[in-house]
């Protein structure tokens, strides 16, 4: 009764003999386990990299923003170039739940969970650059439209930060509800096998009591393609509306329209790189190496390939444009970027984005684990380099040279980055310990067209001729 | 809370629930529920289940963000505290497009996974019965409602037929309840059927 039919020549997209009840196993192992040594080290690791965040804010906060490295020219330093980095890096995990499940790619089932989950924890880490910088943090919700006391005097609808509020918030919610809503099943499966009553009733609070009936499947897959459609265009218009906070602005080199498709496509980019680099040491440590398989990880390559061009030529675009313009003002700011003060953070962002993707235009790159990881790593510097380029550098060179200036960060600017993988990194280890990391229920429903076991017996069928396989149907 | 006395089927494939629920639906048994561990393609029709109107909702709640988003920022600008920025005018659309779009998203989302949570009866602490343990793991279980006009053997004896490996007769509640899992055995005990 499957509609859908694969040839062999594909690679499978679930490897080894799997039926139902194994990748359940599979999938719940190590979630039922006790967690290992490397988990504990990796977990106390990262929180204390995530007190040490929290000691950096605190001090922030104490002292004020004085203790940050930014100053009148530049006003934004390490703090918005981390907001920017983080929320980019969750657009992969909305790319690949979202608009890969409306393209219909099935190898997205099998990282599309640890890909949402990575969304949602880079958001909340991008999301706290922005209300810190704000200074008096205690104030920060000025920014919500609420009646108050001071006239009601209401937000400025249209500027392009009040956007960002409203758009990293929705994107935040409906990246929880559309994960979420993903994993009731798979929580109901852990609730289901589990062997101590504290385990039963946690995913049974979890799993909302969900059964697995007909009719609650119909309108799961209703919500999904949805939510799916409703993501889309979200994702798209976040990382839009982060590049109107320069886009949208009067100062040189942050007045281009090039900016949405720019930063989009920088997202995406910087995102798998993340993926990658997770995932390549999630399918390692819970020895999903069957489900993530190489294959997947070439895919997700092929797209870092095509992302990290659109990127480099949208760098020079840029140049080109600056130039072509005629506007003195709008050279200056490019040449001041290129052979400036920071002409080190540049370069080193046009060798990490633009140069090194380029390698994965050979197949047995795209193929190595050990490349695609250092790679992975690479362009997520580089990506970080981008955003601080754009930022501080323009800003460090702005309209009389009497105000320029260089900038450095502090320490407890760096404590604050370094505080967020802190953050990052605890959430996804108690995700990746008491959450199914892949998604269950969704590979058992591709697995039958694009599983390893099955797919061998199709290679009759794809040898048959055409009248063959008529009278092969008709007699089932 | 309804308690209710089920024959239970229980299958190994996916593929044998298509002839098994056809079967069923013209033997004129009374069929409850089908539990799979994942959706399958086709299986609502066959069992003349309609398509879900769960979209339609998503897009009133939708409307109803656009609508609030865009009412409520006109209002303010233009009624409520009228404020000149860099000499546009107070109603200015084009600027107002982010937010309305962003508004629209999350209320189309928020209000779906509502409405998809109460028809679907979820929520926290919620519990309904389970026919086998391993419904979401690799058994697929039909489940046929105990009328009493044949025996249960006979009808454990059809859903063999029908194809099911295993079969069995299950008192159980009906819909869903709150608490403890230990309740629905209170219940049981309660009900004499």
């Amino acid at each position: 009764m499957h509609l859908k039919y694969e040839s062999f020549i594909r690679e499978p997209l679930v490897n080894g003999n799997k039926d139902f009840h194994q990748i359940t196993e599979d999938i719940c192992k190590p979630v039922e386990q006790k967690p290992t040594k490397l988990w504990y080290a990796g977990f106390a690791f990262s929180l204390i990299l995530f007190a040490f965040g929290a000691f950096s804010v605190g001090w922030e906060i104490y002292w004020g923003l004085g203790t940050w490295g930014i100053n009148r020219t530049v006003g934004w330093g390490w703090d918005i170039t981390n907001f920017v980095w983080w929320v980019g890096i969750g657009h992969a995990g909305t790319l690949i739940s979202a608009i890969l499940l409306l393209f219909r790619q099935g190898w997205r089932t099998a990282v599309n969970r640890a890909a949402e989950a990575m969304t949602i924890f880079a958001v909340m880490c991008a999301g706290t650059f922005p209300i810190f910088h704000m200074g008096r943090v205690w104030d920060a919700f000025f920014v919500l439209p609420y009646p108050n006391t001071r006239g009601p005097l209401w937000p400025n609808f249209n500027s392009a930060l009040l956007w960002d509020v409203f758009a990293i918030s929705t994107y935040f919610t409906v990246s929880v509800l559309f994960w979420y809503s993903g994993l009731i099943p798979d929580f109901a499966t852990l609730r289901d096998r589990a062997k101590t009553k504290l385990r039963k009733r946690l995913y049974g609070i979890a799993s909302f009591g969900w059964t697995g009936t007909a009719k609650n499947w119909q309108r799961f897959e209703s919500l999904t393609l949805v939510l799916a459609g409703l993501s889309t265009p979200l994702v798209l218009s976040v990382h839009t509306i982060v590049s109107f906070d320069f886009a949208t602005s009067v100062i040189p080199g942050w007045h281009t329209t090039i900016f949405p498709p720019y930063f989009v496509a920088g997202a995406v980019f910087s995102g798998f790189a993340m993926v990658n680099t997770l995932l390549i040491i999630v399918r390692k440590i819970f020895r999903l190496e069957d489900y993530i398989t190489i294959g997947h990880i070439e895919a997700m390559n092929k797209i870092i390939v095509l992302t990290g061009s659109i990127v480099g030529i949208a760098y020079l675009t840029e140049l080109f444009v600056a130039w072509y313009s005629g506007v003195q003002f709008e050279q200056e700011a490019f040449y001041w970027r290129v052979v400036g003060p920071y002409w080190w953070a540049y370069w080193a962002m046009m060798a990490c984005n633009v140069v090194s993707p380029q390698f994965f235009w050979f197949k047995k790159l795209r193929r190595n684990i050990v490349f695609t990881f250092i790679l992975s790593i690479v362009v997520n510097i580089g990506m970080w380099f981008e955003r601080f380029v754009i930022i501080s550098t323009t800003l460090a060179r702005d309209f009389l040279p009497s105000a320029w200036t260089y900038y450095t960060p502090t320490w407890p600017e760096v404590g604050f980055y370094l505080g967020t993988f802190g953050l990052f990194f605890t959430c996804f280890f108690l995700f990746a310990k008491y959450f199914p990391v892949v998604a269950i229920a969704e590979i058992k429903h591709t697995v039958k067209t694009s599983g390893d076991n099955y797919k061998r017996d199709m290679k009759h069928l794809d040898e048959m001729s055409v009248e063959e396989f008529i009278e092969e149907t008709k007699k089932n | 809370m309804a308690i209710k006395k089920f024959a239970v089927g229980i299958y190994k494939d996916d593929d044998e629930l298509f002839p098994a629920v056809r079967h069923i639906r013209k033997s004129g048994y009374k069929l409850h529920d089908v539990y799979t561990p994942f959706p399958i393609d086709g299986l609502d029709e066959e069992l003349g289940l309609k398509e879900t109107d769960l979209h339609i909702a998503g897009f009133i709640f939708g409307i109803i963000g656009t609508a609030t988003a865009l009412g409520f920022m006109s209002w303010i600008f233009t009624v409520d505290w009228s404020i000149e920025f860099g000499g546009k005018p107070f109603f200015a659309l084009p600027a107002f497009i982010p937010i309305t779009f962003e508004l629209t998203v999350l209320f189309a989302a928020v209000g779906m996974v509502l409405t998809y949570c109460y028809l679907n009866q979820l929520m926290p602490g919620v519990k309904k019965h389970i026919f086998h343990e391993r419904q979401l793991d690799d058994v697929f279980v039909i489940v046929l409602e105990v009328t009493g006009d044949s025996t249960d053997e006979e009808m454990m004896n059809f859903l063999s037929e029908t194809g099911a490996y295993e079969t069995n007769i299950q008192i159980a509640e009906e819909g869903w309840w709150y608490g403890y899992w230990d309740k629905e055995e209170d219940y049981q005990n309660q009900t004499t059927l």
